[in-house]
């Protein structure tokens, strides 16, 4: 198990998908995809909707398993270690793969506490004053820090909805995962706020592999390194057509399907 | 009603097809048919009003006749921890007090475990142990009030005096009647507190689970503060509805005002003594018939108030989550 | 747009976050107490739960077990035959010839010996001649469990007595009068006086009620007068029931006593104004802001696309309402309104306030008539100290929780159907 926190400099895959396949109740919704994901770098998912890209997503740090019904097969490797395996617990995996949601969703507590928040739960033991520092780190880690730096003390609500977004990927960097997962996390907010995300996601990859979730083809071009292109097939199950570097993906798609997808022939 | 049926849904072809041959008319026209039924939906609506007019007009008038006779004294009213009709002392606190203390045992029933079972409901179940144990609920929430003292009266009170002996526990007493109405206010508690609860967004636990957070810090951390005024609306709608309750306290704490402490002694409680003297055939205009709209009045100010705050504190702290 | 700069966390400063087996340790500790509180969250439920069960125990172990039953006289130095199977003449010549006096003037008054039939006959035969009586009963749980100990204590205190095994709920507990004697008294009064009320109450408060929801979910605009209607429809839900009996003590039964008593209608009326309508103004009273909130709520749930349509094609408001909104609205709305009549069934402390009646015998009449009612007949009967007097509070109780239950179970069918529909 304790491999699952040291660092495999050798890997450079964060995470690994082995012919997994997502279930809810007797409806298969993913279909055996298998693909591996380079550590620190931005792999954007991409596809129509219901074509299973987010369900893949969150089966990355087990959040399919709050549905009662989701059922997965196959592999997850990270670390080495299958996630699914019988003896991950998955609050650990949550906290090393930490995610953001497509709608902000600040707690109802101040900007401070909403930082804290994770970090207490986990276990820190450290002073005020170096929770303090935490706090200062993590709002600065997503850019927000000269913004709030005065109201800390307010509610986390009263932010605009951009800078809620960027609450929420401070609250993520606070419990220091190494993989941060993003549900279409730009789709309820305007132009600029999205660009001062995809800005942040850039600069987040030095130290993140950052898996992204998008229904815009030009932010996932513009804002990431690789994409995975996935569709529905005639059983409208999602299954992975194409995987590569985005600049191949955009310019020399090998499948037809991805090129009449990003020539916007259907989707 | 006539005339409108033409133009209705049902116009019939034949009224169709005369609209060609007739100059076509756009003018406004009186439907009197339509005035007089909104009239009185109208009044149905204000018939509420009349009812809280007739209430409060009641219990004033009543209770500033009982004022106003000369045994009685407003201040006496207030401070005097003795109510005895037949000697004149008519002090409010023998009955408030024992109200109060079944009311404050109720709630140390009701609270934990309403919270409880609304967390477990809301957060836990399945949707099978939901669908099996929430109509329990709804059935508890159903039973008249006099069964609930039936109950306390062949059941709570024997267990009670098994428990702590005969001679500590009286026939009559506060601790039976005061726990049964915990289980009476329970349901009232759980249900109001689960809405409170699943009107959370389910946005917000899957932030926490994020974050890596148990089910557990989930819910006492994120989801509960978050429903915090309506589960405090639960709370004061259960202290009002366990201090208006009567039938409880009527069979099970006991008759004749009482001041005391001990909750295994018998005490009347305000409803409880409504309900007594006005049991027996009560004549128009005694000081008996004019003392209990003084003690009716008390409870209404109690319980609006309690309700009134109850609202508020909805209105106030709600979360906006859009 | 400020240009923040952006600063990665610098890992050595902030690492205070439990890693590698210290960090299994705290998941570990964490789940662990996760595991104890969803107990104790369980446990509540399960408390609710057992509650209801034991409610339910109480009130059938005390509504059936075993009695022990002595006679004055000898069944056999009556007749030669077992009574039950004695024709309608041989009953009324052991009856005639054994009751005299006050008894039998009193019950040639309500109607004459030779007037009745068999089972009537039977009936006072039992009470008057073989003076039949409970002299004592065990609850259920005794009957099944300790039945020795019942047979000592009978033989010890009751020798003469015979032990049976004793339904308190029965048909005749159903279609007898109120009596003195628990083993003879039943609930048909108060059942009666029940249904009467229930009626009224409803012919009152239904029309006013879904009045009362139209106007304030289609008619009322956003004023204060309305505003100042709706607050204080919510408000009066919350007030005790008790207080509401207080409105009709001082309106109902004593302001507008000339009419309640039925006095307005010529010589003959009741005593005084706690009738029948006294009690059914209050309860209307009483439930109607819950049948409101309840008839705006599925009101409210009708889309609003069905009147646009009905409007687009020519239709008034009130055609609207009538015709589109209303059907759409109606099984919330008679969900509503059986839940408000459950609750008017079980209601027991107005009743006491206005003054129902605790031994009344004649069946009421009509809404002018003074009566009694179900709960308050099993409060009467809960605050005596007799044992037996428990046993048919027990019985009675049952009666009302089928008579709720089916109410219930009726708003479940229609609720499901309402959520089909829609």
């Amino acid at each position: 198990m304790s491999v699952l926190h040291d660092p495999n400099p050798l890997n450079p895959n964060a995470i690994e998908a082995r012919g997994m396949s997502i279930y809810y109740g007797a409806f298969r919704a993913v279909k055996e995809v298998s693909f591996s994901i380079e550590s620190q770098k931005i792999t954007a998912l991409i596809g129509p909707s219901g074509c299973g890209k987010s369900t893949v997503l969150r089966s990355f740090n087990r959040m399919n398993d709050l549905i009662a019904v989701a059922r997965t097969e196959g592999e997850v490797i990270f670390h080495g270690q299958n996630l699914y395996g019988p003896d991950v617990d998955a609050v650990e995996v949550r906290r090393r793969i930490g995610m953001v949601f497509q709608k902000p969703n600040p707690f109802p507590k101040s900007i401070y506490e909403n930082i804290a928040f994770g970090p207490r739960i986990n276990g820190w033991k450290g002073t005020k004053a170096e929770m303090d520092d935490l706090v200062e780190q993590s709002l600065r880690g997503a850019a927000l820090w000269d913004e709030v730096k005065d109201k800390l003390k307010e509610s986390g609500l009263s932010l605009s909805g951009g800078q809620q977004q960027r609450l929420c990927i401070a609250r993520a960097l606070a419990v220091e995962p190494e993989v941060i997962l993003m549900d279409e996390p730009c789709s309820a907010l305007d132009p600029i706020s999205t660009l001062k995300i995809e800005e942040l996601m850039f600069e987040l990859r030095r130290q993140y592999t950052i898996i992204i979730v998008t229904h815009n083809m030009q932010q996932a071009a513009r804002a990431s390194d690789y994409t995975a292109f996935f569709l529905m097939d005639q059983d409208r199950a999602g299954m992975l057509v194409e995987y590569g570097p985005t600049d191949q993906i955009f310019k020399d798609p090998k499948d037809e399907r991805t090129e009449q997808y990003i020539s916007g022939r259907f989707g | 009603m006539a005339n409108q049926a033409r133009v209705g849904v049902e116009g019939s072809s034949t009224v169709l097809s005369g609209v060609g041959s007739e100059t076509l008319n756009l003018r406004k026209r009186s439907r009197p048919g339509e005035k007089f039924i909104q009239g009185t939906l109208f009044i149905c609506g204000i018939i509420s009003i009349f009812t809280t007019m007739g209430i409060v007009y009641v219990l004033f008038t009543e209770s500033w006749r009982f004022f106003g006779s000369p045994e009685v004294s407003i201040s006496e009213f207030l401070t005097s921890t003795t109510w005895q009709p037949r000697v004149g002392e008519f002090g409010i606190w023998p009955l408030l007090n024992s109200t109060l203390i079944t009311s404050f045992i109720a709630m140390v029933v009701a609270t934990p475990l309403g919270l409880g079972s609304a967390i477990y409901l809301s957060e836990y179940a399945t949707p099978r142990i939901r669908s099996i144990l929430k109509p329990i609920l709804e059935v508890l929430a159903g039973i008249p009030t006099v069964v609930y003292g039936y109950f306390a009266i062949s059941f709570m009170t024997p267990l009670l005096r098994l428990i702590f002996g005969t001679s500590t526990v009286q026939i009559y007493n506060m601790a039976s009647a005061g726990l049964v109405m915990g289980i009476m206010v329970l349901p009232l508690i759980s249900s109001m507190t689960e809405d409170a609860l699943s009107a959370v967004p389910r946005s917000l636990r899957e932030g926490a689970y994020g974050l890596g957070a148990t089910r557990l810090e989930t819910a006492l951390n994120i989801v509960v503060p978050s429903a915090l005024s309506g589960i405090i609306a639960a709370f004061i709608i259960g202290i009002s509805r366990a201090v208006g309750e009567t039938m409880i306290v009527a069979i099970a704490a006991g008759a004749g005002p009482r001041f005391t402490f001990n909750p295994f002694e018998a005490a009347e409680t305000m409803t409880g003594h409504i309900a007594r003297i006005s049991s027996g055939d009560l004549g128009f205009d005694t000081i008996d018939y004019n003392s209990i709209f003084a003690i009716g009045l008390t409870l209404f100010i109690m319980t609006l108030v309690l309700n009134i705050l109850s609202g508020y504190v909805v209105r106030r702290f709600r979360e906006v989550y859009e | 747009m400020s240009a923040e700069p952006i600063q990665p966390l610098t890992p050595g400063s902030v690492r205070r976050l439990p890693q590698g087996e210290d960090f299994r340790r705290n998941i570990a500790r964490r789940r662990f107490i996760g595991r104890i509180w969803r107990y104790l969250f369980f446990s509540s439920l399960i408390i609710g739960v057992i509650a209801l069960v034991t409610l339910l125990g109480t009130i059938v172990n005390r509504s059936f077990g075993t009695v022990a039953v002595q006679e004055r006289v000898n069944p056999a130095t009556l007749a030669d035959r077992p009574l039950e199977d004695l024709s309608q003449e041989e009953l009324l010549a052991i009856a005639q010839a054994n009751i005299s006096g006050n008894v039998r003037r009193r019950l040639d008054r309500e109607e004459p010996l030779a007037e009745r039939n068999e089972a009537e006959l039977l009936r006072i035969i039992e009470e008057f001649v073989l003076q039949r009586e409970v002299v004592n009963s065990w609850p259920l749980s005794e009957t099944l469990f300790n039945y020795r100990h019942i047979e000592e204590q009978a033989a010890e205190e009751f020798p003469n007595a015979r032990l049976e095994f004793r339904s308190w709920v029965s048909w005749d507990f159903i279609v007898r009068p109120m009596s003195r004697t628990p083993a003879l008294a039943g609930i048909r009064t108060a059942l009666l006086g029940s249904i009467w009320m229930i009626v009224i109450t409803m012919l009152l408060a239904f029309p006013i009620g879904v009045g009362a929801a139209i106007y304030l979910e289609e008619y009322a605009r956003d004023n204060l007068i309305n505003r100042i209607i709706q607050t204080n429809i919510n408000n009066l839900a919350g007030v005790p029931s008790i207080i509401y009996g207080m409105l009709g003590l001082a309106i109902f039964v004593r302001g507008l006593e000339y009419f309640t008593s039925g006095q307005f209608l010529g010589p003959g009326g009741a005593p005084n104004g706690r009738t029948l309508i006294s009690a059914a103004l209050t309860m209307a009273l009483l439930i109607l802001p819950l049948i409101i909130i309840n008839a705006q709520e599925s009101i409210r749930a009708v889309p609003n696309s069905l009147r646009q349509a009905s409007y687009g094609l020519g239709a008034t408001q009130w055609q609207t309402i009538w015709n589109h909104v209303l059907p759409v609205a109606l099984p919330g709305i008679l969900t509503g309104t059986i839940l408000g009549m459950s609750r008017a069934v079980g209601e027991t402390a107005p009743l006491i306030v206005i003054g129902a009646a605790t031994y009344i015998v004649t069946d009421p009449s009509g809404p002018f008539s003074s009566f009694t009612a179900l709960p308050i007949q099993i409060y009467n009967w809960t605050s005596r100290p007799q044992d037996q007097f428990r046993d048919i509070a027990g019985a009675g109780i049952v009666v009302l929780l089928i008579l709720l239950l089916s109410l219930n179970a009726a708003a479940i069918l229609l609720r499901n159907r309402f959520r089909r529909s829609i």
